[in-house]
């Protein structure tokens, strides 16, 4: 199936985005936009007893300043809160009573002709508060946590079953480990900030441009809490400038535009300060105990991990953090609990690969810590535990090339050199260190409706409602059409981020590559049958009994696959049959086959240097293997590999929402303040994907948006061991954590 | 935005006038500090003085040997100069060790004398904080700490200050020259800065109304023996958890005269003459610099996130002296520790 799919084809909105003419959702502009800017709360937990608008409210410019308490209706009851994903408990509802549940709450929002002006007059409101003790730190938490209960939402997740006994296998094993792990509250922090331009129109709809990864979901939610018809609010977001997670659920940024645009009749525009990004969601801090068992030949024997959550006291947002430590490796004996610690903070939610990055810092630290008590390479530690089964739900996979990641990996980075004894290899000044951790993904595909429009001049539309949240979505899905409609890539023009387009689910879990891909080759094939039947018809058609799974579509033409000579031109049969377009929309299903675990997994190799006396530490190389099924675009899914990578060197070195817990804030809410790795941080990224078929639907697509960061952060800790000798089990390490 | 007067001056004297006129005036110079500042409603000046055009911007030599840097010389042309690379190539490696090239670029000389403590409570106007609002208590103090200061705090502060180039022109005993509306002073950089005491708010012992016209650097430059060690958080554009600028003369292996002055850990670029006075005439090694480095600490106390700091200066303080000592400076653009 050439010519695009699996080459390093360019992004095909490169140009716009570098341009400026790609447009972001606070960029679209009508006359008369009102702006809106967000007064916050000052308080964890508590009340607003009084809140004086009257000062904001004389500023010239101002129109009106919305709150609790003239705001217009919105719905009372949870269920109309709840968004696709909504976690089980009781969502936020921004605007809606007296009620503080998290510092940083939006508690009002003023509205006037200009940003500025906006922005200035919120600094005049004034709140009063009756504050209520608060809890923002999950250690003061933790012996309060609960145990997650197996959720009833579609969205959920329940922990595995213990299997075996792994109380008496950890008591006999040979060599144990066990070992505490932390990782702290972390931001997604995309670079464009959360922003919804909602247009009034003139027959009183609204169209709301805003900044998420699913515009349905956000239309869908907006019905519920405003109480509107769905033919009332389209909402677009045809460019999003990165959200990793974060805009997933709806945001309070379009609640506050709609509230105000219903509320005054006008069209009005709300934009989030960087600050205040940091009242969505967040990576929940996580502890964990792990203690692992085995023979003293490096048998994994027994399994157990523990974890505290953090969650919000609203409602319980939680993945399977525990699940897979018993599903990465074959250990016969494994036993999980999971709590969550209910926090004075908005809800945590999915940030890139949520879950995995966390647990398998804890796992993969531990099993280099296994490695060192069993004096074993931790290389052939993992191969000694190597799993051809998911033993949490006894079944095979559909595909794992994980031991050809650890080969092919360990080869790229040179790892049969290296010493294994801490503190043995140097360079000057320097102690040098080399780690390695697995990471393990899920490969994900949702049901999903695409439209293809094929017009008789060969171009092709692709619809279909998904986002390109910056991961490449239109470049595939303009390959993967353009190379099973047999047409040019740039005759294929590509349709998303918009409401009314076929259905498709958020796009996160790494599951929309899979999904439209596949759904794209469903709608291709009822195209190409319409085409036949048109073939058909054409005078002395060579394709008179050709059945439609024996037919193409290739450079224009429908072609027999048994004969290639025998074919008509796709322009020909739509004229002869006098149709000028052809329209196909189709929903593409999963199999619904749960015999079997599907999985990415990947291997990671990194190099540390570390200046012996002052602790400075250099990410110097790492090597990432991926396992991820068919590469859709080299290019695009190498990138995503790259920064996630990035991402990871963040999390394991820089990464942390510091919290005033006294006053239950964060205290380093900018990007100034809030490290990620800048280009010095960053050094050799080397990406393999090595080769692996998968059956589980046609094209083979597993999904590469998330697997990149899972183990990176441990093969970075794992490599700081082997320098110092120093084993830092909470993140993110900093070098004064390496002091003695 | 916050309603403010805009005024441009055209001359020192034109500049000292206007701000004479308003107390509650502001310069500015690159911005890159006042204007964030206004944004998040820290600094809310009634009429923004533009500097920008002052004839401030030249870097000459002064008869007897020293350099006058112009207050309103950017960072990175400063930094680049060449009198500035031959002669003090400790300040042209402080400067690029400070924020970015795009930073750089905008500020100014004056500015970043001037730029204001990154402390996460001075910048939340939601928090208590003395230096922002007096008698409002320090959030710092059994808050989130890890920047803050190690010496010279006090009960009412333990701020820091953030600069780079202000580490290196205390190391080099730069003289700061101001004018106000009664006339011109010359401030010796050690005076110039405060330590926070009762009176938190007050970064330096400028007057009201004076502005900045130019700092000058004495002949002696360490140009051959010196380094500027930063440590931080992550590899670059970072402020710094602890800086070091140090210049040694040799005799042999012998100090003739040493400077060390520290950054991130005081309210000001911190220096100690005795410690300082510990490696006159002392063999330039790692004793020495040892017992220069406990003398300087020997008052250092740390608070709950920053108590690593007084290990990690230490540390910073011997490997500066020897990076000094061997003739081997810090590359600012290799971030391996050499
Ligand atoms: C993200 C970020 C990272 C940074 N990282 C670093 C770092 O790592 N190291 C470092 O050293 N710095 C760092 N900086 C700070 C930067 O160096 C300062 O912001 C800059 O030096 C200030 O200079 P300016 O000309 O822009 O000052 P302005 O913002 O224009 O002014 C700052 C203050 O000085 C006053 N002022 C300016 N000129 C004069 C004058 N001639 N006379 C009297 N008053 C005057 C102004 O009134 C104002 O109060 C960083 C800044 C940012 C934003
Ligand atoms: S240390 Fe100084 S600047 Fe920081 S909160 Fe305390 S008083 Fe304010």
């Amino acid at each position: 199936m050439a010519p695009y799919i699996g080459t390093a084809t360019s992004r095909i909105d490169g140009i716009a985005k570098v341009t400026g003419a790609a447009k972001y959702a606070a960029e679209f502009n009508v006359p008369g936009l009102l702006h809106g800017s967000v007064v916050t709360s000052t308080i964890a937990k508590g009340r607003i007893t009084r809140l004086d608008t009257s000062a904001a409210m004389r500023v010239k410019g101002v129109i009106d300043v919305l709150t609790h308490e003239n705001r217009p209706p919105m719905a009372d009851n949870d269920q109309a809160y709840k968004d696709d994903v909504a976690p089980p408990g009781s969502p936020f509802r921004p605007l809606y009573d007296d009620k503080i549940k998290f510092n940083l709450q939006p508690i009002a929002l003023v509205v006037a002709e200009t940003s500025e002006v906006a922005r200035f007059a919120a600094s005049l409101v004034t709140v009063e508060y009756e504050e209520v003790a608060h809890v923002t730190d999950i250690f003061a938490a933790r012996d309060a946590a609960v145990p997650i209960k197996p959720p009833a939402s579609p969205v959920g997740f329940t922990p595995p079953k213990a299997r075996g006994q792994p109380n008496r296998a950890l008591a006999r094993a040979a060599v144990r480990h066990e070992g505490e792990y932390y990782v702290p509250i972390e931001h997604h922090n995309p670079m464009e900030l959360y922003g919804a331009t909602v247009i009034h129109e003139s027959d009183g709809k609204l169209t709301v441009y805003d900044k998420t990864q699913g515009v349905q979901n956000v239309q869908r939610y907006l019905c519920g809490v405003f109480g509107m018809k769905p033919e009332g609010v389209r909402v677009l977001s045809p460019f999003v400038g990165g959200a990793f997670g974060s805009g997933l659920r709806p945001q309070f940024e379009a609640v506050l535009a709609v509230l105000a645009a219903r509320a005054l009749e006008r069209s009005v525009r709300v934009v989030l300060t960087r600050p205040q990004m940091y009242a969505l969601g967040y990576r929940p801090a996580m502890v964990q105990r792990i203690a692992l068992g085995a023979d003293a030949d490096g048998t994994l024997d027994a399994i157990a991990h523990d974890a505290v959550t953090a969650t919000s006291q609203f409602e319980e947002y939680f993945r399977q953090e525990t699940g897979w430590s018993g599903l990465l490796y074959k250990c016969a004996n494994a036993k999980y609990e999971h709590k969550l610690a209910r926090l004075d903070l908005p809800t945590s939610c999915d940030m890139r690969a949520p879950s995995a990055p966390t647990a398998l810092f804890a796992l993969e630290s531990a099993m280099d810590e296994l490695a060192v008590a069993l004096e074993l390479d931790p290389l052939e530690l993992r191969l000694r535990c190597y799993s051809e089964r998911d033993q949490n739900h006894d079944r095979p996979f559909s595909s794992k090339a994980l031991r050809e990641c650890y080969r092919q990996g360990a080869e790229a980075f040179g790892w049969n050199k290296r010493n294994g004894a801490p503190r043995s290899m140097r360079d000057g000044s320097e102690l040098v260190g080399w780690g390695m951790a697995t990471g393990i993904w899920e490969a994900l595909q949702m049901p999903i409706t695409v439209r293809i429009a094929l017009t008789a001049n060969g171009s092709a539309e692709v619809a279909c409602a998904t986002s390109d949240i910056g991961t490449g979505t239109y470049t595939i899905m303009a390959q993967v059409a353009a190379d099973m409609l047999g047409l040019p890539l740039e005759n294929i023009s590509i349709k998303l981020g918009d409401s009314t387009l076929p259905n498709s689910p958020v796009e996160g879990g790494s599951w929309i590559a899979a999904s439209v891909s596949n759904g794209i080759a469903t709608t291709v094939a009822a195209v190409r049958n319409e085409l036949l039947e048109l073939a058909k018809k054409v005078p002395n058609s060579p394709l008179a009994n050709a059945a439609p799974d024996e037919v193409k579509l290739a450079d224009g033409m429908i072609v027999d696959e048994r004969d290639g000579s025998r074919s008509v031109s796709i322009a020909d049969a739509m004229r002869h049959g006098g149709v000028e377009r052809i329209e196909q929309e189709e929903t593409t299903n999963p199999t619904a086959d749960d015999s079997r675990a599907r999985n990415t997994h990947s291997a990671v190799f990194a190099e540390v240097k570390i200046d012996e006396e002052i602790g400075v530490i250099r990410v110097t190389r790492v090597v990432s293997a991926i396992a991820g099924g068919r590469v859709l675009n080299t290019k695009t899914a190498s990138s995503q590999i790259l920064g996630s990578v990035v991402w990871g060197i963040g999390m394991a070195l820089h990464e942390e929402t510091l919290i005033d817990h006294k006053l239950g804030r964060v205290m380093n809410a900018n990007i100034a303040e809030y490290h990620v790795p800048v280009n010095a941080d960053v050094h050799d990224i080397k990406v393999i994907f090595v080769h692996e078929h998968d059956d589980s639907n046609p094209l083979g697509v597993k999904g590469l948006g998330e697997i990149g960061i899972i183990g990176v952060a441990p093969a970075i800790a794992n490599a700081v061991y082997h320098a110092t000798g120093k084993r830092v089990r909470d993140l993110p390490i900093t070098l004064d954590k390496l002091h003695p | 935005m916050i309603g403010f007067q805009y005024a441009r001056a055209g001359d020192v004297t034109d500049a000292v006038r206007l701000m004479a006129g308003d107390p509650r005036a502001k310069f500015v110079a690159g911005g890159t500090n006042l204007i964030d500042l206004m944004k998040m409603d820290v600094e809310r000046p009634s009429m923004v003085i533009d500097i920008n055009r002052l004839p401030l911007k030249e870097v000459e030599e002064v008869p007897g040997g020293g350099l006058r840097i112009g207050a309103l010389v950017r960072n990175t042309d400063l930094a680049y100069n060449a009198l500035v690379e031959e002669r003090y190539p400790v300040l042209a490696s402080a400067l690029l060790a400070g924020a970015t090239q795009q930073l750089r670029n905008m500020a100014s000389t004056g500015g970043n004398l001037l730029q204001r403590t990154r402390c996460h409570y001075f910048y939340d106007t939601a928090t208590p904080c003395n230096k922002r609002e007096p008698g409002s208590g320090c959030s710092a103090i059994g808050g989130q700490n890890r920047m803050h200061a190690i010496l010279g705090a006090s009960d009412a502060c333990i701020a820091v200050h953030p600069s780079d180039m202000c580490v290196a022109m205390a190391m080099l005993e730069a003289m700061v020259r101001v004018t106000g509306a009664s006339g011109e002073r010359a401030i010796p950089f050690a005076e110039f800065h405060r330590l926070p005491g009762e009176t938190p708010e007050r970064d330096t012992n400028l007057s009201a109304g004076e502005i900045i016209t130019a700092v000058e650097l004495p002949p002696r430059g360490f140009a051959t023996n010196y380094t500027y060690l930063k440590i931080r958080d992550r590899l670059s554009y970072a402020f710094a958890l602890v800086s070091v600028a140090a210049g040694l003369e040799l005799e042999g292996g012998t100090i003739k005269e040493g400077h060390f002055a520290l950054g991130g850990i005081a309210h000001k670029p911190w220096r100690d003459p005795q410690a300082e006075a510990a490696l006159r005439g002392q063999p330039a090694n790692a004793k020495t610099f040892a017992l220069a480095a406990d003398i300087f600490l020997r008052d250092a106390e740390g608070y709950e996130h920053n108590a690593f700091k007084i290990d990690l200066a230490r540390r910073c303080i011997m490997r500066a002296l020897s990076q000094a000592a061997a003739g081997t400076p810090q590359s600012q653009s290799s971030k391996k520790i050499v």
